[in-house]
């Protein structure tokens, strides 16, 4: 079947969204930008072929009658959660390999075999405590292979060189050499077949299904069968000058994003999209084409990256700013903008008595006062108003717009969804959608 | 193309002419101690170069060394040098470039060592920076100084209080000054005659600007512009060798129409108009090139720029007027594109919109210059308002490297331009 | 009254960015009006004997959230454009029939236009001064401008100025320079009695009440400092310079003080001292004027020194004057005339022997701790080395 992809190469992290020829979504990927955009918008598009697959799968499985909405589901849950367990052990498996082939490093002489030794042992005992992660119910904080694999590793390898006598530091080396590597070289092959042998386990864990397992097999098989064909890719996003693709399959993501609001909200008007490393407002005309845009000038103040440096000028983790922020009983006024006087202004205020959660609230009314001059200079708002990015997610700064907005325009809709993240991957996908059948 | 193997750009017989005219113009200057010939420095905007020249005075433009010295890529390094003598990062990069290049020995573009001037002559039109400047050329030089106040056309009209302000200070203030400096009598006679010749170049200027009304442009009057400019906003209007300039300029073009071309660029023939633009501001130096290339890749033609009218508005219009001479420089002072009010500009742009057919108008913001920059952002929405096309802003310096984000400056410009595309589809299918 | 209560109603004036007072006195009377001008310096006396109240306009200060007036501005721009245009997109300058915008640099002027865009109906005026300083040359072209700027506010407030108006006006301000000029000189004397906040806040007021009142406030203040019993603190004397347009915070003022420093002269709201001699009041009162600005008139960056020796020569005879013992540069960042002075300024310090340091700062600085330890080592250092 026809497929039309959208690849957005964000500054952190890289999104793809695949479309069929009528404008439907079937599938989203997500993946983090690392340093190589190629490599990332490969595993994006692989992730949102993965999530079509799964797409298919649940039309495929509707089509059997006795199979029910929270069966498919139940389904589907643990099939992908069996697929993803095989990725796993694939991409842990080449990273054993991979440390194993840098242990024969210059740096390493006469070692391999005992370094190989000890990887055998530590890769055996992350094996099995990562498998874990993919059980039933357990909920995984990241899908992304780095997150996954290192967060074990340190430990693992640290216990195990302890026990058999080896440098800690070398295996660390080893490990930062041979991750990238294999980040680099994503699991392209055979998804068919893992799709197959997790079906294969989830079928042999059923013991509910009032339908066949012949049944169910032949229907996946039937969607595994399907050829889905790249037909038409747009890249857009910071990175989109370095995608390996001719100049008319690029779009800028002031476009993108102002069409994906659009596909979102058809309403929409206005957008603001607030990223790591710029803020965007856009206005929109009733067909999605974008009628004005203005950036945040040279100077990055107030972009998300902003509350990046604050959480680390604080040691806190990122997604803790919001909640904390949100337990406010006031908003103490933060002026500067400026990240890095931010960090200033904000230790001033902690010495001055005033309290964390009333500092934050400050904070986050800044980033959003930020963005409300970048709107104003773009047009201003009007109805309605669809927020996107990365900080959309961030509900003390959504509590700040609103009243912003309010004071400022008064009445408006302001949308906010949950997949925004993907909207300029969305209208990248509409636009290579439209460029082969509206041409 | 890839700046590793940048291959020499194409010159025209006009651009050959000017480099050798500024050659000259160098060597003189370098070579004042030798040749008796005394220095006059003096700014660019609403420069009296008629009243300089008939003096037998050569003119120092410290704007234009900044300016090469950008384009060479030395400016950087002087920038930090001034900042390290205690200049603030915040004030314009032209005035540390300059008070730079002095610490690293004064060394004009052509390698020779840049006498100092015999006469500052600040001429303060359109800019508050240059009062200051020249206090800080003067500490550096110690020499005889004289200023000329230029009233900022605060309500859009050269007032008759303003303009006899101005010839005042010309007739006993400057005339004194540069006869003391030159030991010639003030000939009224000669200064006529220089600005005779200077209304005849301007004449051929503005056709050469006003050839971009064609649709298909024979020329870029941004990028190119620049170029056209040089002679005629600097030492060598009211000379013979301005006039052959802009003869020569004006009969290429013309052949260009002819021939049915585009704007000549570094590369050669540039390929099909795609979007005519109005821009503001001044350029960036330091990646001129660079940026300039932005552009003709994508099609971008600039058809009216703000920029080639710092160093006066011929286009409507003004000339300088042998019969009243005093008046007629007063009034050149004044008129000058960055001692216009804000209304002014913003309806002389919208004038360039219409006229020139653009499509919209790009602001190139520049973080040196307040005169031009402070207030762009209500300009840019004035002129969307009142025509309905989109303007896009970009932000670089003139001469500071450190303030030219190729990456950042290139995605916008393309965000745009597929903006107007999409636009422009979408009314054509409505 | 006590001090404590005058700098009560000083702060009260300080914060509201509503200005109530103003709108206060410009509804008292039906057909008053009101002209509001910016820093450095206008000739208030041609606004007030048409009847009119000028209204010294200085930005938003700290308390100000800047939204509309930031979409027209660059990073790379000083903050008072900014919060002034935010004062008049979000109606609190809507009772002000006029503004005057004077000479000061690129950004206040480009600012006049920009009103004039924003609001087509409000006169707006670029007031221009002369920067040559001879009577027959500057001091006509002055002289016509006045004249012009007068006709102007006769127009706007239905008046007549009679050439005895004018020099009625005169006397009021010179009598409002003496007692400006009596409260510089009693800091100057007693400054552990007199703190540069209050200094500050009593001189902010008379920004938005009518002249007549703020002389009334001076009288009562001088009387109550007088009464004041403060201990001597072992601080050293210093001058701040390079404020004259965009203002510091309040707390930013505080935080030199309290780190070690008196402040014996500054360069805060220079119109209440622009002319530094009293005015005659029985001639031509715009001859008068223009000679008081071109002879006698205070300098700044915003002003043009038409010789080398004369550069930074007020700042130095203000040291030797006030006894100060450093000079604190305290600029906006940004702001041109004081940046690019300050090189020369500091110059002419250095050749004199005279410590000084330097820093930025915006009208909404919120970080004090950086100019606390600055003004705390500086100061330590002077009674270390002196």
């Amino acid at each position: 079947m026809k497929c039309y992809i959208g690849i957005d190469l964000g500054s952190t992290t890289t999104k793809a969204v695949v479309m069929d020829e009528f404008g439907e979504v079937l599938g989203r990927g997500i993946t983090n930008s690392r340093s190589n955009y190629d490599t990332a918008s490969r595993v994006a598009k692989l992730e949102a072929f993965i999530s079509t697959r799964l797409t298919l799968f649940h039309r495929a499985l509707e089509g059997l009658s006795g199979l029910e909405g929270e069966k498919i589901d139940r389904l589907l849950l643990n099939l992908e959660r069996h697929f993803r367990l095989e990725l796993f052990l694939e991409q842990l498996e080449d990273l054993h390999q991979t440390c194993a082939g840098n242990a024969g490093d210059l740096r390493y002489p006469g070692q391999k075999a005992k370094i190989c030794a000890v990887l055998d042992v530590a890769f055996a005992r992350l094996r099995e405590k990562l498998q874990g992660l993919f059980a039933p119910g357990v909920v995984r904080k990241s899908d992304f292979f780095r997150d996954l694999a290192g967060s074990e590793y340190m430990n693992i390898a640290e216990q195990t060189a302890k026990e058999m006598g080896m440098n800690f530091d070398t295996l660390i080396n080893i490990y930062d050499k041979s991750i990238i590597e294999v980040e680099n070289r994503p699991p392209n092959d055979d998804m068919e077949g893992k799709f197959l042998r997790a079906l294969t386990n989830v079928l042999a864990e059923e013991t509910d299904l009032s339908v066949s397992s012949d049944d169910v097999m032949k229907a996946i098989k039937s969607v595994l069968d399907m050829d889905l064909e790249e037909t038409y890719v747009v890249g857009t996003g910071y990175g989109r000058v370095r995608l390996p693709f001719p100049k008319e399959h690029i779009r800028s993501e002031i476009l993108c994003h102002g069409l994906g609001a659009h596909l979102m909200y058809p309403k929409t008007r206005t957008v603001l999209d607030i990223g790591g490393q710029d803020t965007k407002g856009i206005q929109i005309d009733g067909k999605g084409i974008v009628v004005n845009f203005q950036m945040n000038d040279r100077c990055a103040a107030g972009c998300g990256r902003y509350l990046g440096y604050i959480a680390d000028e604080m040691n806190l983790g990122l997604h803790e700013l919001g909640p904390m922020a949100m337990k406010a009983t006031k908003t103490v006024r933060i002026n500067s903008t400026c990240t890095v006087f931010a960090g200033a202004e904000l230790r001033d205020r902690l010495a001055l008595g005033e309290k964390r959660e009333d500092i934050m609230a400050g904070l986050h009314r800044a980033i959003i006062l930020r963005a409300m001059s970048i709107i104003s200079r773009s047009g201003g708002i009007t109805d309605e108003f669809t927020f996107t990015g990365g900080v959309a997610k961030n509900e003390a700064a959504v509590k700040q717009l609103r009243e912003l907005v309010q004071e400022n325009y008064g009445d408006v809709q302001i949308n906010i969804n949950p997949d925004s993240i993907y909207t300029g991957a969305l209208g990248g996908a509409e636009f290579a959608r439209r460029a082969v059948e509206e041409a | 193309m890839n700046t590793a193997t940048k291959p020499e750009a194409i010159k025209d017989a006009s651009m050959l002419k000017q480099k050798e005219m500024i050659a000259r113009n160098y060597d003189a200057l370098t070579g004042a101690p030798e040749s008796g010939k005394k220095i006059v420095s003096t700014f660019v905007p609403g420069n009296l170069n008629e009243l300089i020249n008939s003096f037998g005075l050569l003119n120092n433009l410290p704007e234009i060394n900044a300016i090469n010295n950008g384009m060479r890529k030395q400016s950087g390094a002087m920038i930090m040098d001034a900042e390290r003598s205690g200049h603030s990062e915040d004030v314009c990069t032209y005035v540390k470039a300059d008070i730079g290049m002095m610490s690293k020995g004064n060394i004009a573009p052509n390698g020779k060592v840049m006498p100092p001037p015999n006469l500052l002559l600040l001429s303060y039109t359109g800019c508050f920076t240059f009062m200051k400047w020249f206090e800080l050329l003067r500490k550096e030089y110690n020499c005889d100084t004289v200023m000329l106040q230029v009233p900022y056309t605060g309500d859009g009209v050269i007032t008759d209080n303003m303009r006899n302000f101005v010839v005042k200070q010309l007739k006993e203030e400057v005339i004194p000054a540069l006869e003391k400096t030159s030991g010639v009598k003030f000939d009224i006679d000669r200064l006529r005659e220089n600005m005779a010749r200077s209304a005849k170049a301007e004449d051929d200027l503005v056709w050469v600007l006003e050839s971009a009304k064609n649709v298909r442009s024979p020329i870029d009057a941004y990028f190119g512009g620049v170029y056209y400019i040089g002679p005629i906003f600097t030492a060598f209007r009211g000379t013979q060798d301005a006039i052959e300039y802009y003869q020569l300029l004006r009969g290429e073009i013309e052949k260009r129409m002819q021939d049915g071309l585009g704007p000549v660029t570094p590369e050669g023939d540039m390929g099909e108009e795609k979007y005519r633009l109005v821009v503001e501001g001044p350029p960036n130096w330091t990646s001129f090139r660079e940026f300039w290339k932005m552009f003709y890749d994508e099609g971008a033609v600039v058809v009216a720029s703000t920029y080639t009218k710092v160093g006066g508005v011929y286009d409507e219009g003004f000339r300088h007027d042998p019969t009243n001479p005093l008046e007629s420089l007063a009034d050149y002072c004044l008129g000058c594109y960055t001692n216009r009010n804000m209304p002014s500009r913003v309806d002389l742009i919208e004038k360039y919109m219409n006229e020139y057919q653009a499509d919209g108008l790009l602001i190139n913001s520049i973080k040196s210059c307040n005169s031009f920059s402070a207030g762009q952002l209500m300009m840019m929405n004035e002129i969307e308002k009142r025509t309905g096309k989109p303007g896009a802003f970009i932000e670089t310096d003139l001469v500071d490297p450190r303030y030219f984000s190729a990456a950042n400056v290139k995605n916008r410009l393309e965000s745009y331009f597929q903006m107007v595309d999409q636009k422009r589809r979408s009314t054509r299918t409505a | 009254m006590s001090t404590a209560e005058i700098i009560a109603r000083c702060e009260e004036l300080y914060e509201d960015t509503t200005f109530a007072a103003s709108r206060a006195w410009k509804e008292a009377v039906p057909g008053r009006k009101v002209v509001g001008f910016m820093p450095v310096y206008i000739p208030e006396e041609i606004i007030h004997a048409a009847g009119m109240l000028p209204l010294g306009i200085l930005g938003g200060g700290d308390n100000l959230e800047v939204i509309h007036g930031d979409a027209f501005y660059q990073s790379y721009i000083c903050r008072i454009p900014r919060s002034t245009i935010e004062l008049g997109l979000t109606g609190r300058l809507d009772f002000v029939d006029g503004m005057l915008f004077p000479s000061i640099c690129d950004v206040i002027r480009n600012l006049s236009g920009m009103w004039k865009l924003m609001k087509p109906g409000v006169y707006a005026k670029y007031f221009d001064v002369p920067q040559n300083y001879r009577d027959d040359i500057g001091g006509t072209y002055y002289q016509n401008e006045m004249q012009e700027l007068r006709h102007d506010m006769e127009k706007l407030s239905g008046n007549t100025i009679t050439d005895e108006a004018l020099n009625n006006s005169i006397a009021i301000y010179n009598q409002h320079r003496q007692l400006v000029r009596d409260v510089y000189a009693m800091r100057s004397a007693e400054p552990w009695k007199v703190p540069s906040s209050e200094v500050y806040l009593v001189m902010r007021a008379g920004q938005v009440l009518p002249v007549e009142e703020h002389i009334v406030m001076l009288n009562e203040y001088l009387a109550a400092v007088v009464k004041e019993d403060k201990p001597i603190r072992d601080k050293c004397r210093i001058i701040t310079c390079g404020s004259f347009c965009e203002q510091p915070p309040l707390n930013l003022i505080k935080s030199i003080e309290m780190a070690g420093c008196y402040v014996v002269d500054d360069d805060y709201m220079l119109v209440n001292r622009w002319l530094m001699e009293e005015v005659p009041t029985d001639g031509d009162p715009i001859k008068s004027l223009a000679d008081a600005f071109l002879h006698h008139s205070a300098d700044s960056s915003a002003k043009y020194c038409d010789t080398q020796e004369k550069v930074g020569q007020y700042l130095l005879d203000s040291v030797i004057k006030n006894k100060a013992e450093g000079v604190i540069f305290a600029a906006p960042s940004f702001c041109d005339p004081a940046l690019l002075e300050r090189p020369l300024l500091s110059a002419k310090m250095s050749e004199n022997n005279v410590p000084h340091i330097s820093f930025k700062y915006a009208e909404n600085s919120g970080q004090m701790q950086p100019i606390r330890e600055q003004a705390g080592t500086f100061a330590d250092s002077i009674k270390l080395w002196s």
